[in-house]
């Protein structure tokens, strides 16, 4: 079977899988239907690996003037949609951005339309789009196939909610498919397609439950997304006032053509980068998604919508490198790891912490992907394939644990390693996965120290790794030591975790070990052959170093294991409370012989780290810079 | 430069046997110094020793069984981090594995559930924030004079390190008093009982547990002083003198402050950092882009 046709399958079959999906009328049905599409969708992915890692970039021709048409069709449509639903719960500023961007469209294919050329190669696949097929198919479909059990008992807790099971999975797979369509296709307007597709997608998703604080935050997601669209359109009319024949449109023609060219459309399209990778001053949307079910969340965390963003910054970023604009998104990338990282201190819900996790670790991506030298490009796609992992993950084992103590409240999670023991074990691993040696994210953030270091101006970004780094290390200790605290007498409560979810996050946490165990196979296969064909040159960890690493990582996996070999029992004595005042069983005396229980809270330190503070400061900074840039831009294009 | 591996190897093994003895050495020339200053004769030279032998002769009295894992893991990769240094590793992975080890300590903490125990475990982690930024520029600042992360190289550097890095010198000293549970830093356990009388991180470790800890400490106070090393890597006795006279200053500052609150600790640390460490750094980087490039 040829490589090609395998992306079609990608692209399609999620799409044909959606539509049963929306027909299924039965939860028996779509169990089948999901489970075997999702099944169906890692494999080809699987198979596209196998397929196509020894192939450099390929790039095939599908007939596209009935396809761009089609896809232009779809936009007017989504427009008029948007434009009602607007209308409808009067949010004037998505009313706005979706007249402008309907407007720049309809003007740039009245203008070029009968002058461009049909592209030869509209769809391609490289090494990276394989890594990022491979986060979609293998992590996006196994939050489907959690999202089966989710939904189920999220509808029994939430009566009042509507159920609309069949629309929301229809989406799901919609999301996928898109994503796939984004990350395989080389001609530009598919790429704007795909790109406005995932915006929408999400933007229903955030909304499912209809209350009014989801039908906020799901247009405070489209107003921020449409604002990256608006520059993305604009980009493409750039790229066509300088060749009306619209061979510019062409990805792979773009990135090789050269600063003058490619700058203008760099930085407009690595705007939109931002946006939808929720960087700051458009992070709030990403805090605000949270309201979603959390299937929905791990999805946007991890396998797409917020790696669309990373993904095209990525792209860009050989026509960034060394450039003056490469470095102000770059600052933007890096403000925001520091600020939100020590955002993250200061809350005590799961969510928003894995949310301002996010964030931090998307902004360290940009600053790579912004400096843009080839050893710093090597670091973001590691630190993509890493995250993505890990914060699905996380967030999953939340869900879980959410349904079943009833709160999304770190401070309700003390004792989990009791409650619900499992659990607790697999969110250790994936915190540990996000910034503990010889883990990934660690092993992303020290390649990230050496890069920089040889990098212009990098001097910038290792004082931020340094502060932000430590920063992420105290919010995540924190959480781990509220899990692992052992209480006495709790209940088990994980019992009724169905199996399916358990295949799921079981899965999930052996690819945490496991990457970090293969990461150099990774590395080897697929990333340094992608940065050799651009860069000409790659880089990798010293042998000696991920040997050791190697070795770290064994003699973690060894560890636990020093506890069978205890030769006697050790006598348990209740923990210290202090002495006289305190009776047994975790309690203190209080006056007039009331007894009053232990409770242990964690530091916020809300005093340094307040969100409202760190927030105006990130805010006004990114804003500053990015403003920056475009006037730069302004100053290219006059 | 990767170094020799069987020299590398030797290395490791040798700071793996030795480092204790001359970790428990140290701790009891500083328990007879400060004694001294604080007008006492102090204990035997040897008395560290005497104290974790007799620890391990106690009974193994534990709150939960997972706090002989966290112990034993902190002990584990404290000697690791210590060892990786010594035979000449990359900098980095040993300041990260270095990291990790302590976050153990702070998950045995936890894991108690006590009060006291679990304010320590706090304490603890906010010390770590405060040093790590610290730690991570100094070893970027050792980068940019002798051009590699590796310990060895910087070790053989002819280049007099220190006169490069002097803010970064200071701002590890000052770091180093955190490191060490000096005052006005041990927020989170002291050495010393006018201090607290309940001791913090450790509060709820007992018996061998706690000798497991002791012997951490010694691991890290050799790891921590031949980072002081790297400074004067360039003449091996000023080096040891540099060593010797950093401890006693240390000393000096522990019995002449008080301790502060954990504000303090984070504000001054991350000052320290964010003043004489990217000041000095920032000269190097303008003089070594911009004046010489």
């Amino acid at each position: 079977m040829q490589v090609s046709q395998l992306l079609i399958f990608l692209i399609l079959f999620p799409l044909i899988a959606a539509f049963f999906l929306l027909f299924a009328r039965k939860s028996l049905e779509r169990n089948w239907i999901v489970k075997l599409a999702a099944l169906a969708i890692g494999a080809v992915s699987l198979w596209l690996l196998v397929a196509g890692f020894d192939k450099g970039m390929m790039m095939y021709g599908v007939s596209g003037k009935v396809l761009d048409l089609a896809m232009l069709a779809i936009e007017l449509v989504i427009a008029v949609y948007l434009l009602w639903l607007g209308l409808k719960h009067k949010k004037y500023s998505v009313v706005i951005l979706v007249v402008i961007q309907a407007a720049l469209l309809l003007w740039f294919e009245l203008t070029f339309g009968h002058t461009l050329v049909e592209l030869p190669n509209n769809l391609f696949v490289d090494q990276f789009s394989i890594i990022m097929a491979m986060i979609i198919g293998i992590i996006g479909s196994l939050i489907c196939v959690y999202a089966l059990g989710y939904m189920e008992t999220f509808h029994e807790h939430h009566k009042e909610i509507a159920d609309r099971r069949g629309v929301f999975f229809f989406i799901l797979f919609v999301f996928l498919s898109a994503m796939f369509g984004l990350v395989f296709s080389n001609n530009l307007l598919w790429v704007l397609f795909f790109w406005e597709i995932t915006t929408l997608c999400s933007f229903l998703l955030i909304g499912y439950s209809q209350t009014p604080e989801a039908t906020n935050n799901a247009f405070l997601a489209l107003a921020m997304n449409m604002l990256g669209g608006v520059a993305f359109v604009v980009a493409l009319i750039y790229l066509g006032t300088l060749d009306p024949s619209g061979r510019l449109l062409e990805l792979s023609t773009l990135l090789t053509s050269g600063y003058a060219i490619a700058i203008v459309p760099a930085v407009l399209i690595c705007f939109a980068g931002l946006t939808k990778a929720a960087q700051m001053p458009f992070s709030s949307w990403l805090v605000g998604a949270m309201v979603a079910p959390t299937p929905v969340s791990a999805l946007l965390h991890s396998s797409t919508m917020v790696k669309a963003g990373v993904y095209i910054i990525v792209r860009f970023a050989p026509v960034l490198t060394g450039t003056t604009e490469g470095l102000m998104i770059a600052l933007v990338g890096g403000f925001t790891f520091l600020l939100t990282s020590c955002m993250a201190i200061s809350q005590s819900n799961a969510k928003k912490v894995l949310a301002y996790s996010t964030i931090a670790n998307l902004g360290l991506i940009v600053a790579c992907a912004g400096v843009g030298t080839y050893n710093l490009m090597w670091v973001a796609i590691l630190l993509i394939i890493f995250h993505a992992i890990a914060k699905s993950l996380l967030f999953l084992c939340v869900g879980t644990v959410e349904h079943r103590i009833g709160s999304r409240d770190i401070e309700d999670m003390g004792g989990l390693i009791e409650r619900m023991p499992k659990m607790a074990v697999m969110m250790f691993i994936g915190m540990a996965g996000m910034f503990l040696a010889p883990f990934g994210m660690i092993i992303s953030k020290w390649a990230a120290i050496e890069a920089f270091i040889q990098a212009p101006f990098g001097l910038i970004f290792i004082i931020i790794l340094a502060f932000g780094g430590s920063a992420t290390l105290f919010f995540w200790s924190k959480w781990m030591g509220k899990i692992i605290s052992v209480m006495r007498n709790q209940e088990n409560v994980e019992k009724t975790v169905p199996q399916d979810k358990w295949t799921v996050l079981w899965i999930l946490t052996a690819l945490v070990v496991i990457v970090a165990l293969i990461f150099p196979l990774i590395s080897s296969a697929l990333i340094e052959p992608f940065i050799m064909d651009i860069y000409g040159q790659t880089t990798r960890l010293a042998e000696a170093n991920i040997i050791i690493m190697l070795l770290m990582l064994g003699l973690l996996i060894l560890m636990p294991f020093s506890m069978l070999l205890e030769s006697k029992t050790p006598k348990i004595a209740p923990p210290y409370m202090g002495g006289r005042t305190t009776e047994g069983g975790m309690k203190f005396h209080g006056s007039l012989g009331m007894s009053r229980d232990l409770v242990l809270s964690n530091y916020y330190l809300r005093s340094y780290f307040g969100e409202e503070k760190l927030f105006m400061v990130g805010v006004l900074a990114c804003w500053g810079i990015i403003l920056i840039a475009l006037v730069m831009v302004v100053g290219v294009v006059l | 430069m990767i170094p020799d591996p069987w020299a590398a190897v030797l290395n490791a093994v040798i700071y793996l046997l030795l480092a204790p003895v001359v970790g428990g050495l140290i701790a009891g020339i500083d328990r007879k110094i400060t004694a001294r200053m604080q007008g006492r004769v102090g204990p035997p030279l040897l008395q560290p020793f005497y104290d974790v032998g007799k620890l391990f002769e106690k009974e193994n009295l534990v709150v939960t069984t997972t706090q002989n894992f966290y112990v034993l893991s902190y002990l584990v990769f404290m000697a690791v981090s210590g060892a990786l240094f010594f035979s000449g590793g990359d900098m980095l992975l040993v300041i990260f594995a270095f990291t990790l080890s302590h976050i153990f300590l702070v998950l045995g903490a936890y894991a108690s559930f006590s009060p006291y125990s679990h304010v320590g475990a706090e304490r603890e982690l906010i010390q770590i924030i405060a040093y790590e930024p610290m730690i991570i520029i100094t070893a970027a600042g050792m980068y940019m004079v002798t051009k590699s992360f590796y310990v060895s190289d910087i070790m053989q550097s002819a280049v007099p390190v220190v006169l490069y890095l002097p803010g970064v010198f200071i701002g590890y000293l000052i770091v180093l008093t955190i490191k060490l549970r000096k005052s006005p830093f041990d927020l989170s356990t002291s050495h010393h009982a006018h201090q607290e009388l309940v001791k913090g991180v450790t509060t709820d470790f007992a018996g061998p547990n706690l000798a497991k800890i002791e012997i951490a400490h010694w691991y890290e106070y050799v790891f921590l002083l031949g980072v002081v090393y790297l400074f004067f890597g360039f003449n091996p006795l000023l080096a040891i003198a540099a060593i010797i006279i950093a401890y006693f200053l240390e000393i000096l500052i522990d019995n002449t402050t008080s301790r502060v609150k954990w504000q303090m600790t984070l504000r001054s640390a991350w000052l320290v950092a964010g003043t004489l460490g990217i000041i000095n750094l920032g000269v190097l980087y303008y003089l070594r882009m911009v004046v010489v490039p």
